[in-house]
């Protein structure tokens, strides 16, 4: 029983980081209907923020996150403006190979400035405590707050506000909404700045929970992020969410009764049966096409 | 002086002269049609004055303002609204809803007050949505608020398609094809609505529509366009003893 509690716990904290990122997919997805192969590689980028902030500006945790955050939200904007924006009108496909090549590039830059696995710093002290035989690390705790916190945020704004409401209109009817006098641009740089500013939330606790960090960290967890966003329904925001600890749960589970090299494989077979059978996936919804 | 003026508006598709020399002016308060066969370029019309085409020349000026290259958002802000021929609800989204997302031209609060629920959001938010309910109730929408708009009936969606148009505060409200798909009865009733909408909104209208009844009931100016050009213009009683028109409509030639 302590051993169930023990992995459910880790199934938390894992889950909490893929559920953030996926939601970057599937915002993106929703508003574009395009898959930004890129974000995981943003992902990537956030932790490498953390490790700048805390080595070379030394500064403690909250401003640490605020600068990743922001400053992968300035980044997603910029790519969106630059690579994006102009294939707009472009076949979905050719969005998709320059999502790509930006992932290929963020990669590739990375290691040019940093050749070699970097450790971030301990930001915040670890307590862990014995509770009825599980031991609860603080940082574990912490990670899953934080990305509940941020996904409740992320849930108010797109139900509560304008801009959310301008987002769910948009991918609706993207013709319509600028004839409501919606500025289309401005609410998809906005939905761009607030996916990339989750998963570069996503890199920190990532950061915190595994310290060792390199620019190819972001492929294999981008990759399951988008399983998770495929898994709750991509476009579906509270489906992306709750894919993430489905898969985060999966993985544990995977560990725990099978070789761990099984993990990764597990996880692929996961998306493929998923796209046969159920490519709308838990919360989505089969869009018919009409001929 | 005219709400909206165009001069020698003129589009081309490639080598398809889709509007040419399209010039209209409608003065405040004036109910105008548009009318023509099937691809005679009238909701080619209502896209350029919407921002939807960039003309390939001549201008529109609204409201003294030249607003050819100006993007559909803000010409929608200086106060154009239009609905579509076939309706473009978001259909997932509740009626009221429909109503609110309109309103985005006049929400002046940044994303900080949003996430803190503070300053400008919480006054402005209230007042959008007592904006959104005095609008469904005063267009009889009121009991379907929570009502997803998929699920309204085909007038009334109309209705509120107009509900949406109207919520962006227009002066110049532009309808294509309003009647589209109603019997008869139905068509009475809107021509009443119409009328009652401009009254109670002080706008100013201009319309595209194939129901004969509607247009010579309702319209005080009329435009008859074929192949992209205007052939005709006058008052409807004009219009329907124009030997052009009846040549259009017809086919004939006497």
């Amino acid at each position: 029983m302590t051993y169930v509690f023990q992995q459910l716990l880790n199934a938390l904290q894992v889950g909490s980081i893929y559920a953030l990122i996926a939601l970057g997919y599937t915002m993106v997805y929703g508003i574009l209907t395009m898959i930004n192969f890129a974000h995981g590689d943003l992902f990537m980028v956030g932790a490498f923020f953390c490790f700048f902030a805390a080595i070379f500006l030394n500064l403690p945790f909250v401003p640490v996150l605020v600068i990743s955050m922001v400053g992968v939200a300035l980044l997603g904007v910029v790519i969106e403006r630059c690579a994006y924006k102009p294939l707009r009108q472009a076949p979905r496909v050719s969005a998709i190979i320059t999502a790509l090549g930006v992932g290929l590039f963020l990669e590739n830059f990375t290691l040019a400035l940093n050749p070699y696995p970097k450790q971030v710093p301990q930001l915040l002290a670890n307590t862990t405590w014995i509770f009825h035989g599980v031991s609860i690390s603080s940082i574990a705790l912490f990670i899953v707050i934080l990305s509940l916190l941020l996904m409740l945020m992320l849930d108010l704004i797109v139900r509560r506000t304008m801009v959310g409401m301008a987002m769910r209109a948009i991918s609706w009817d993207k013709a319509v909404v600028p004839l409501l006098g919606v500025p289309v641009d401005l609410i998809i740089s906005l939905t761009f700045a607030i996916g990339t500013s989750l998963g570069g939330a996503a890199g920190v606790m990532y950061g915190l929970a595994y310290p060792v960090i390199d620019p190819y960290m972001g492929i294999m967890v981008g990759w399951k992020a988008f399983i998770s966003a495929v898994v709750g329904g991509i476009g579906n925001i509270r489906g992306a969410m709750i894919g993430g600890y489905i898969l985060g749960a999966l993985e544990i589970l995977v560990v725990a009764v099978m070789p761990s090299t099984y993990r990764d494989f597990v996880a692929f077979v996961l998306l493929l049966i998923l796209l046969i059978f159920r490519p709308y996936g838990i919360l989505g919804k089969p869009h018919p096409q009409k001929v | 002086m005219p709400v909206l003026e165009t001069h020698h508006l003129t589009h081309h598709f490639g080598g398809l002269a889709a509007v040419s020399d399209f010039n209209l002016a409608i003065e405040p308060h004036e109910l105008v049609g548009v009318i023509g066969p099937n691809g005679a370029g009238k909701t080619t019309v209502f896209n350029l004055i919407t921002g939807v085409y960039r003309a390939t020349d001549g201008s529109i000026s609204f409201a003294d303002t030249e607003i050819v290259g100006k993007t559909p958002s803000e010409i929608t802000s200086l106060g154009i609204a239009r609905t579509f021929q076939n309706i473009r609800l978001f259909r997932e989204l509740t009626v009221l809803d429909n109503v609110r997302v309109a309103h985005y031209a006049q929400v002046r609060y940044n994303a900080i007050e949003a996430l803190l629920h503070l300053g400008r959001f919480q006054t402005e938010e209230k007042s959008i949505l007592e904006h959104s309910l005095d609008l469904l109730a005063s267009l009889k929408l009121e009991s379907y608020t929570d009502e997803l708009s998929k699920n309204l009936p085909y007038g009334l969606q109309r209705r509120l398609e107009i509900a949406r148009a109207l919520a962006t505060r227009p002066q110049l409200l532009l309808l294509d094809e309003p009647a589209a798909g109603m019997n008869p009865q139905e068509v009475g009733q809107l021509m009443e609505f119409i009328q009652w909408i401009r009254q109670e909104f002080k706008l100013t209208i201009l319309l595209i529509e194939h129901q004969m009844h509607l247009v010579m009931g309702i319209c005080e100016r009329l435009l008859v366009l074929d192949f992209g050009e205007t052939i005709a213009e006058g008052k409807p009683r004009e219009i329907q003893n124009n030997p052009r028109v009846l040549e259009v409509y017809l086919g004939e030639t006497q």
